[in-house]
């Protein structure tokens, strides 16, 4: 049942093999023994079996709302929803909770959706590997999984025991754990830099970043305004764009979003004959692991096999998005990390010598070095003498990549074709060996160039590496025409048949290990 | 305070503008003075804390460095990707409000219906007022 398409569920609920609250009761009894990945910082757990109660009521009256009723779905922490706490996993919001929830959430909710709780990420969205948060680090499910643990055996350099387990990427990790770990059957991240996809390639689902425009921010923190959008993390494409469906359109609250207000209908795609794949040259990069390029090369070969066109385009200012992303990104952090304060909300210190006084010192205790170097970077960059040079530079740049995409969908192309990431899940040991602006440089580079040009763009798992860790392909569409995209991505999934993650073993022994804590706390006692 | 405390420490033996220039970086571009650290903490109301962050953002601003490269001779800035579209605006009419009562409930310190601050318009103490961190 867990395993399955949300449309799969829908019609069981409506059928009555299963009922709401019986999902919701196995969900969150899968929530408690995955504990330990830490992808949960709120488990919204009456909230959840209130909702499914009243989901109940609604398929015994022949009244469900559509497919997302009755089913559980959890949302990244930089989401406002009204009456949970959301922190952004930051000590500066600990212990807020909004009055309001996000549109986003709302639309989910309004269509019956249960929410299971808010997951953890990196501090404010900054990170590509969902370790800097304050609640601590996301474990990849894949970590525990049956592939990968049966591939580490035959390697008798591995080392043993839990110490070595994979990060999940960032910074939506813990909505991507939560997932991937059946926990859920879809979530929301949000994707300013590839912070949906990336995770979505560690963990092997699919990840969507939609049209910069086509779904609502109000009530998503702001990380990167002109940037940002909320992402959606699921296990098949089909069940993605259910989601998308329910969240796409105009919002009033948000006047970022475009008039758009068509329904959202995935056709099968039966035929790619007159498909025009693109492939970028300027995204193979020497760091790129070969595994990824060869898998690459044979989906091209795919598309191609099967009466596709697939040519090489040109983007000639890759090699400098990350550097204008860095410029753009750190300066609007600065302006909208502004508003936190300690007055209105939020986390506030003891200091009452003077308001600037009380406002350093809130701000100081409530974010971490990552966001303060961002926030310090970014002032720099705003600063009158370099202003011009460093500010309105990148945002020439920006234009010059926009433009990169805009040529090469006008040379004929529908959808472009991408690595996600440049390797496999590494283990977060490997990964604090670098600090946070490095990985992220590092780790955004194939993503981060979509969202300056605000098109659309999505993960899709193609298959196992070596070290059976799952690996992605991402595909980036034209601005608004994120149907097409999910089309073509749908088709592709059909053909590359991703395994299922296995961690039945896994789910069994926790509950052992469980039982052994317990009996070794009694022990203690007496 | 503590850390702005230990700062101090830091900079009273070495002094002067070339102060927290990372000697083992070569990358550092010496622009980051004491002035500009000032400057950057009182606009930001961030403070650096160390001097890994200061190195930290020479790094950054070099690495910022390499878009000099690039040629955007009569090239537009671009502020938004939806630049050729007219902003939604909604009629102007009240549809929702009156929520003072949750919004108060956020915050640390409340009287009535106000926020309370400390004392306004006082300015962050410069650095070289401050009173030097006691060595123990």
């Amino acid at each position: 049942m867990l395993g399955q398409t949300l449309r799969e569920v829908s019609a069981a609920l409506k059928q009555g093999q299963i009922t709401p609250t019986e999902l919701c009761q196995k969900c969150l009894s899968l929530i408690k023994k995955t504990k330990f990945l830490n992808a949960y910082i709120t488990v919204s757990e009456e909230v959840a079996l209130k909702q499914a109660e009243e989901s109940e009521k609604r398929y015994k009256n022949g009244q469900s709302l559509g497919d997302l009723d009755g089913i559980p779905i959890a949302v990244k922490d930089n989401f406002s929803t009204s009456g949970i706490e959301t922190t952004c996993a930051s000590n500066m919001l600990k212990g807020y909770v909004p009055p309001y929830n996000a549109t986003v959430v709302q639309k989910l909710l309004d269509q019956g959706a249960l929410l299971m709780g808010k997951t953890n990420l990196d501090e404010f969205a900054m990170g590509s590997g969902s370790t800097d948060g304050v609640f601590g680090p996301v474990k990849n499910p894949w970590s525990y999984s049956k592939q990968y643990r049966e591939k580490r055996k035959q390697n008798p350099h591995s080392g043993s025991g839990d110490s070595d387990w994979l990060i999940t990427g960032g910074s939506s990790g813990g909505s991507a754990a939560a997932v991937s770990a059946f926990t859920c059957y879809a979530a929301l991240g949000s994707d300013t830099g590839g912070s949906t996809r990336n995770p979505a390639a560690h963990c092997g689902l699919v990840g969507f970043k939609p049209s910069y425009g086509l779904v609502s921010r109000h009530g998503l923190i702001p990380l990167v305004n002109s940037m940002d959008v909320p992402g959606i993390l699921t296990r098949y494409v089909d069940d993605a764009a259910v989601v998308l469906g329910v969240l796409a359109g105009h919002d009033p609250k948000d006047s970022t979003t475009v008039p758009i207000n068509k329904p959202l209908v995935l056709s099968s795609l039966e035929d790619v004959s007159k498909l025009c794949i693109g492939i970028p040259k300027e995204y193979l990069v020497p760091e790129l692991s070969s595994e990824i390029q060869s898998l690459w090369s044979r989906a091209a070969d795919l598309f191609e096999s099967e009466g596709a066109k697939v040519i090489e385009v040109s983007l000639p200012h890759t090699s400098y998005s990350i550097v204008c992303y860095h410029v753009l990104c750190t300066s609007e952090v600065a302006s909208n990390m502004a508003r936190f304060d300690g007055l209105q909300y939020g986390h506030r210190c003891d200091i009452d010598v003077s308001t600037e006084a009380m406002y350093a010192a809130t701000r100081r205790e409530g974010f971490n070095d990552v966001v303060r170097g961002r926030i310090l970077s970014g002032n720099f960059f705003l600063l009158k003498e370099n202003y011009e040079n460093y500010f309105v530079k990148a945002q020439k740049v920006r234009r010059l990549i926009a433009n990169d995409f805009v040529n090469a969908f006008n040379s004929g192309v529908d959808v472009l074709l991408t690595p996600t990431t440049l390797s496999e899940a590494v283990p977060y040991l490997e990964f604090i060996k670098e600090d946070n602006r490095t990985r992220s440089a590092q780790d955004d580079i194939f993503t981060q160039a979509v969202n300056m040009a605000g098109l659309p763009a999505v993960n899709i798992p193609i298959a196992l590496s070596n070290q059976g860790l799952p690996i992605g392909l991402q595909f980036i569409g034209r601005a608004f025409c994120d149907q097409q995209l999910l089309t073509v991505a749908k088709w592709f999934e059909k053909q590359v048949q991703f395994p299922v993650i296995q961690l039945q073993e896994l789910v069994d022994n926790c509950s052992a290990i469980l039982e052994n804590e317990k009996l070794a706390s009694v022990s203690l006692k007496q | 305070m503590l850390a702005r405390a230990l700062w101090l420490g830091l900079r009273v033996p070495l002094g002067g503008p070339r102060g927290f220039t990372s000697k083992t970086d070569p990358q550092g571009s010496g622009r980051i003075t004491a002035e500009v650290i000032e400057h950057l903490e009182r606009l930001a109301l961030v403070d650096f804390g160390s001097r890994e962050a200061v190195a930290r953002l020479e790094k950054a601003i070099a690495f910022a460095d390499r878009l000099r490269a690039v040629d955007t001779d009569g090239v537009e800035p671009m502020e938004s990707v939806l630049e050729d579209r007219c902003l939604y605006l909604r009629s102007d009419n009240v549809v929702e409000g009156n929520c003072a009562d949750e919004l108060l409930q956020n915050s640390h310190r409340v009287v009535e219906e106000y926020f309370v601050a400390p004392p306004g318009n006082i300015p962050l103490p410069k650095l070289d007022e401050q009173e030097p961190f006691p060595h123990s």
